[in-house]
C-alpha cells in the first residue's frame, strides 16, 4: 500500500483514538486521589511513539516485566498491563 | 471464502455463533481446554469437561456442518495446585484416543510462577510420551514477554519436541520473532482490547511473512468474538491482499499444522 492509502483507510481511525486517549489522561487528571504505578508507566511507554519504527513493539516492552526469573507462586491470576515492580509481584 | 477457527471456546459459547461461523465459510473449529473462569473443584470437574470437549461439543457443531477438534490439559491458570495438576495429568491419556483430539494444550504459562513451569514441563512430556501436537498459551499482557521466553526455553529444553509441532498462541509484536526465529508456529489471537486487532495482526503478518502463523478469535465467555478472523480477511482485502495470500493464511496454515495429526481430515 501507499502511503497514502494507508491514510486513507486507517487516519479517521487513529484520529479517534488518540482523541480517546487524550481524553483518558484528562480524565485520570480530573479525578481525585493518588495515581497508581500504571499511570506513570504509561506515560514512559507513550514516550516510545516519539521514535522511529517498531513502535507497537517498543510501547509493548516498555510496558512488559523485564525480569528473566520465574516468580515464587501466582498470588493472582489477573494482569494489570504494566510491570509493576519486583516488590508487588513477590520475588 | 474458507477459513479455519483454529483457536475457538465454543462451550461458551451459543449455537447462533456455530451457525454464525458455518455461514462465513468456517469449515473446522478446533477448541483447546482452557479455564472455566472459576477453578473446577476437583479432578472430576475436568473429567466432565474432556467429555464434554470429545463427545457434546463436536455433535452440536456437526449440526451446522462444522467439523470440532480439540485439545486437552489443564490451564495454566489452574496449575499452582499441583496435586490437582497431577491428578487431572493422570486422566488425560484416557481421552487421547478419542477421534477429535489432536494434541496436548493449551498449557503455558499464567503468571510465570515455578508451579505453573512443573506443570507445563509435565504436559510436554505428556505430549512427548504420546506424540501429541502442542498448542501453548502465552501470558497476558505485562507477562507475556517474560513467559513467552520460558516456554520456548522449556519447548526447547525437551529434545524430542520437534518445533514444528508445536504453536505458540496469542503472540505480539515484541514475540513473534523470538518465537519464529525458533522454528515454532505462531498464532495471534484478534481481540478487541487485548493481544492483537486486526491490522496490527495484518502488519505483523505484512512484516514477518505467512510461513507458519496462523490467526484465532479465541472466543470465549470473555470479550470475544467469534467471526474475527473472516473480518480480518475482510480488512487483508481492503489492504489489497490477493486471495491466495489471505486463504494461506485462514485456511491452508491452520490445515498444515494440525495435519501433523492424522486425526485432523477436512472433508471436502
Amino acid at each position: 500500500m501507499t502511503r497514502q492509502q494507508v491514510l486513507d483507510l486507517y487516519f479517521m481511525d487513529a484520529r479517534c483514538k488518540l482523541i480517546d486517549l487524550a481524553a483518558f489522561m484528562d480524565r485520570v487528571e480530573r479525578a481525585s486521589g493518588e495515581e497508581d504505578f500504571r499511570m506513570a508507566e504509561f506515560r514512559k511507554a507513550m514516550r516510545e511513539l516519539e521514535g522511529k519504527k517498531n513502535r507497537a513493539e517498543r510501547v509493548l516492552l516498555a510496558l512488559s516485566d523485564p525480569t528473566p526469573e520465574p516468580i515464587a507462586a501466582a498470588t493472582t491470576k489477573a494482569a494489570c498491563g504494566a510491570y509493576p515492580g519486583p516488590a508487588a509481584i513477590g520475588k | 471464502m474458507r477459513y479455519i477457527e483454529p483457536h475457538g471456546h465454543m462451550v461458551s459459547r451459543t449455537t447462533n455463533d456455530y451457525q454464525d461461523m458455518a455461514t462465513a465459510g468456517c469449515v473446522a473449529v478446533c477448541e483447546p481446554a482452557f479455564w472455566a473462569g472459576f477453578d473446577r473443584s476437583s479432578a472430576r470437574g475436568f473429567y466432565d469437561y474432556f467429555r464434554q470437549l470429545t463427545d457434546f461439543e463436536p455433535k452440536r457443531a456437526a449440526k451446522f456442518g462444522l467439523q470440532h477438534y480439540t485439545w486437552l490439559c489443564i490451564n495454566p491458570k489452574e496449575s499452582e495446585d499441583l496435586t490437582l495438576a497431577d491428578e487431572v495429568l493422570a486422566i488425560i491419556p484416557e481421552f487421547l484416543s478419542a477421534p477429535t483430539v489432536l494434541g496436548i494444550g493449551e498449557i503455558g504459562l499464567n503468571k510465570n510462577s515455578r508451579n505453573e513451569i512443573k506443570v507445563l514441563e509435565k504436559h510436554v512430556d505428556l505430549a512427548a510420551k504420546h506424540e501429541q501436537l502442542i498448542l501453548v498459551h502465552t501470558p497476558h499482557l505485562e507477562d507475556k514477554l517474560k513467559g513467552t521466553r520460558l516456554i520456548v526455553d522449556v519447548i526447547k529444553n525437551d529434545k524430542r519436541i520437534k518445533p514444528e509441532r508445536v504453536i505458540i498462541d496469542h503472540v505480539e509484536e515484541h514475540t513473534v520473532k523470538l518465537v519464529l526465529d525458533e522454528g515454532l508456529w505462531a498464532g495471534m489471537t484478534l481481540y478487541p482490547e487485548s493481544k492483537c486487532t486486526p491490522a496490527r495482526a495484518i502488519d505483523i503478518l505484512e512484516m514477518y511473512g505467512t510461513e507458519r502463523i496462523w490467526m484465532n478469535s479465541a472466543c470465549d465467555w470473555g470479550v470475544s468474538i467469534p467471526l474475527a478472523v473472516p473480518r480480518t480477511a475482510l480488512e487483508m482485502r481492503k489492504r489489497g491482499h490477493a486471495e491466495d495470500w489471505i486463504d494461506k493464511v485462514i485456511y491452508q496454515n491452520p490445515v498444515q499444522f494440525m495435519s501433523q495429526s492424522r486425526r485432523f481430515q477436512i472433508k471436502a
